[in-house]
């Protein structure tokens, strides 16, 4: 029987080799490029049409767009104040690839992209990256004071390391949350599918206990759906809140 | 002992990661039940902390799964 962790598995799809004058560039086209592109697309196409002929009294695909910025609008406000609008674009398109990378992952033979670490890296290394400029941009070197907390200064000596350990590990507990639920969701389905493949090829009293297991698929798929709207939902707040102490540093909005 | 037994029970070890993450997230739903029953005013604009809350308990687990992987896998 295949292991649960086959689905993980990249495969390329096209190949070629460029020679160069000095060296030689291989360009791979995986099932990973593949999937990602579709998840672009489809959120692209999606948005795009859903506001193509705006009306005042708005039409389904249309409220849901709506709904969905006024959504992420809110979050915003609520977590990083009203100055923190200027990140909208920013923050909205990272929670729409999430979540939609997060959704197609759950059509049965798709490929999860939030499944890599590599790419939940590279989102959570970006985030990561626009704080520290930002907070660069709008501070100067004030910005430093962020991880001097109001303390006496013995105490100083034991909270700065502290303070810039957990800034710089930042980005991997933001990548590591989204694809390790992903990767977990998605074994779990895998593992009771084995289930019911074992139970029913087993023959007798073995083959009819095998639904079961079937009915703990479709509930922990519903379980699915809810995890991949909220992992989406907490990669976006999250990002605002960092985002929150790169605009205001120690104090509230 | 065989490698990939000192691997497969390594892996087993890791899960025990489990119990505190089992336990933070009973605590979030339960604190919050608690403050939502005694303040049903302000329960409602709490759901972003307990959400959040949810989240990163909900991560310490995983960061037990993500050792086992790598105990197994490499």
């Amino acid at each position: 029987m295949q292991s649960p962790m086959e689905q993980f598995t990249i495969r390329p799809l096209l190949e070629s080799n460029v020679e160069h004058h000095f060296h030689k560039h291989d360009f791979i086209f995986t099932n990973q490029s593949l999937w990602m592109c579709i998840v672009v697309g489809a959120a692209s196409l999606f948005l795009t049409l859903a506001v193509a002929r705006p009306q005042l009294v708005p039409g389904r695909m249309q409220s849901m767009a709506e709904l969905a910025y006024e959504f992420v609008a809110n979050m915003i406000r609520s977590a990083a104040g009203e100055d923190g609008m200027i990140f909208f674009p920013f923050v909205f398109t990272i929670f729409v690839f999430v979540l939609f990378s997060n959704f197609f992952g759950l059509l049965p033979g798709a490929f999860t992209v939030t499944s890599q670490i590599a790419v939940t890296f590279a989102l959570a290394c970006l985030v990561i990256a626009t704080v520290i400029v930002t907070g660069f941009v709008v501070h100067g070197l004030g910005f430093l004071k962020l991880f001097v907390p109001h303390a006496p200064w013995y105490l100083l000596i034991l909270l700065v390391p502290i303070e810039l350990i957990s800034f710089f590990t930042r980005p991997i507990s933001l990548s590591v949350r989204l694809f390790a639920n992903m990767l977990a969701g998605h074994t779990m389905l895998k593992v009771f599918a084995s289930f019911v493949i074992a139970l029913g090829t087993a023959g007798g009293v073995f083959t009819a206990i095998s639904i079961a297991p079937m009915f703990l698929i479709v509930a922990i798929s519903a379980l699915e759906i809810l995890v991949a709207f909220l992992q989406a939902y907490v990669f976006a707040i999250l990002t605002c809140i960092y985002l929150n102490e790169a605009l205001h540093l120690h104090d509230q909005h | 002992m065989d490698v990939t037994a000192a691997k497969q029970i390594g892996a087993g070890l890791a899960c025990i990661a489990l119990v505190g993450a089992g336990m933070g997230i009973g605590n979030v739903f339960g604190s919050y039940l608690q403050g939502a029953l005694r303040n049903p005013g302000a329960a409602a604009s709490q759901t972003t902390n307990l959400l959040l809350g949810f989240a990163l308990c909900e991560a310490t687990g995983l960061f037990g799964l993500v050792i086992a992987l790598i105990i197994l896998f490499t």
